[in-house]
């Protein structure tokens, strides 16, 4: 019994009486502590299926399950990194996270219990110098930070990043996948993220999912990488396994699942 | 008059070398400020003053000229606080009195028109249902509803209130409900993700979202409100400002008239500066989403 199965999913959209099939029958089980990636193109309905496990969209037909319950509706055991950060503008860095660990430990933990674990989770991603700054007044690469701090602090069961660093510059963007390695190798997270990016999925990834084109888009090949971790970016740009699961992610997307 | 809005140029009194550096600074920029900022409109008021002088000193003039208007209104300016009893009194407290009923006004609309304003953001069937109504109820002058409030309340006072209100609330309402339905879906999203129930969603997110919209209607509000009153008040009569001005046009007493317009006009001012500070202060500056 894996820890995360999606099980049988569809998913259409209905709009004006017309049907329009975005995900049919994605089957895909996850172990927990694994490091999950899916890539496709663009509009091939990745975030769509992150999106259902997140529980922000039902599925049309089947059921994703986690640590054995059905998940039915969002909820903190999913924590999810946005894309664009969606950081609350009006509250500072440590009340972005402060709104979501009040939430979920109101009772489990005592007032000073649940400052020293949000500042430990922002320290976590090295934002703890930036406690009391409002979201405008650091980088784009910063309020990322933040946000999967913000996810951290629930506690999840499993992290879901939606594209997380696509809107980073590819320098801030190679840092935070450092960080999220390294935090994934501390905590032992359970991690499924989105990514268009071939370099960042194999780098991060235990296994890569790639899906087909939409619409009916469905898993077309699960690319296992088996490399050893700690990963270091540039000891592996020579490695054999590393190029050839590169190779094998890039020949997926742009030979035989290339967009017309 | 002249004499006291003539230009003081400031005064270069070299700084004492023992002088801290900040001091010298700060000074040369409240110069600038006042070269900048200051000068020019009073150059406007001064050439303006100076014209209407000219315009209306000649025999047979229909208005004042202003050293006239000064001379005749001295003693409003001097005390604004005196007490004759009855609608007797100070500008100061003619004002006072107008600024009162707008608070109450004003305040009702604000409470009623951002409630409102949520709900028909909110809700889609509401949206649908009271749009069209608000649509076309927005457009009736404030004086208009002024017989049917006295008809129903059967008092002066809180008809005044509720002209104030009527007139005040509309874009309170529309520029609210804008505001709710323009929360990104991100926030919604995170809202859903930790769980917040539909007090905290309120308070959490959707006010401090909406925040920059509803601080623009309620801009917009509170001017209508002071243009309303002084209408409203000329109707009613008791003590108020626009009363003073309909007393004392009956009395042809031109020259009150002109300086309870240019008392007005200041205190119009402020209260739109107030709110669009207090706005600045809520948001901080946060440019809407």
């Amino acid at each position: 019994m894996s820890y995360l199965s999606i099980e049988q999913l569809d998913k259409s959209f209905v709009r004006d009486d017309l049907a329009s099939q975005v995900l049919k029958n994605i089957n895909l089980r996850i172990d927990k502590g694994e490091f999950i990636s899916i890539i496709g193109h663009s509009g091939c309905g990745k975030s769509t299926v992150l999106n259902i496990v997140a529980g922000l969209l039902d599925p049309s037909l089947g059921v994703v399950i986690l640590d054995g319950k059905e998940v039915s509706g969002p909820g903190p055991d999913r924590g999810m990194v946005f894309q664009n950060h969606s950081l609350l503008p009006w509250l500072t860095v440590f009340e972005n996270v402060e709104v979501a660990v009040n939430k979920v430990f109101k009772r489990s933990m005592s007032k000073s219990g649940r400052r020293e674990w949000i500042e430990h989770n922002l320290k976590l991603v090295s934002m703890g110098h930036a406690l009391h700054k409002y979201p405008q007044e650091i980088s784009g690469g910063m309020k990322q930070r933040v946000g999967i701090a913000r996810a951290l602090a629930m506690k999840p069961k499993v992290l879901l990043l939606d594209e997380p660093f696509g809107a980073l510059d590819a320098l801030t963007r190679a840092h935070l996948q450092n960080e999220v390695m390294r935090i994934q190798t501390d905590l032992g997270n359970t991690m499924m993220m989105i990514t268009h990016d071939v370099d960042e999925a194999v780098l991060l990834s235990d296994r890569i999912v790639m899906m087909t084109n939409g619409p009916s888009a469905t898993i077309g090949e699960i690319l296992t990488v088996d490399l050893p971790r700690p990963r270091d970016r540039i000891a592996l740009a020579d490695d054999h396994e590393y190029n050839r699961c590169r190779r094998a992610v890039l020949s997926f997307l742009h030979d035989r699942h290339r967009l017309q | 008059m002249n004499a006291n809005v003539k230009l003081q140029p400031p005064v270069a009194t070299p700084a004492p070398s023992a002088a801290p550096s900040w001091l010298s600074k700060s000074a040369t920029r409240l110069q600038q400020t006042l070269l900048q900022d200051l000068l020019p409109p009073l150059v406007v008021l001064l050439a303006l003053g100076l014209l209407w002088e000219m315009l209306c000193s000649g025999a047979g003039a229909a208005l004042p000229p202003p050293s006239q208007v000064l001379s005749e209104t001295w003693e409003l300016i001097v005390d604004p606080f005196y007490d004759n009893g009855g609608n007797d009194v100070g500008l100061a407290w003619q004002l006072l009195a107008s600024l009162k009923r707008v608070a109450v006004g004003y305040l009702l609309a604000v409470a009623a028109g951002v409630a409102l304003g949520v709900l028909i953001g909110q809700s889609d069937w509401a949206m649908r249902g009271l749009d069209p109504l608000f649509q076309v109820l927005r457009t009736v002058p404030p004086l208009a509803w002024l017989p049917l409030s006295l008809a129903g309340f059967q008092d002066s006072h809180p008809s005044a209130i509720f002209v104030i209100f009527i007139t005040a609330i509309w874009p309170i309402i529309i520029n609210t409900s804008v505001g709710i339905r323009n929360i990104p879906q991100d926030y919604r999203n995170v809202a859903q993700v930790i769980q917040l129930n539909a007090w905290e969603y309120f308070h959490i997110i959707m006010l401090p979202a909406a925040a920059p919209y509803i601080f623009t209607g309620l801009r917009i509000g509170v001017g209508l409100s002071w243009l309303a009153i002084i209408a409203a008040e000329m109707l009613i009569g008791g003590v108020g400002i626009g009363f003073f001005i309909w007393d004392a046009w009956n009395a042809s007493r031109i020259s009150d008239i002109i300086l309870a317009l240019v008392y007005i006009g200041v205190v119009g001012f402020f209260l739109d500066r107030l709110v669009a500070f207090a706005g600045r202060r809520i948001t901080r500056g946060i440019p809407a989403a």
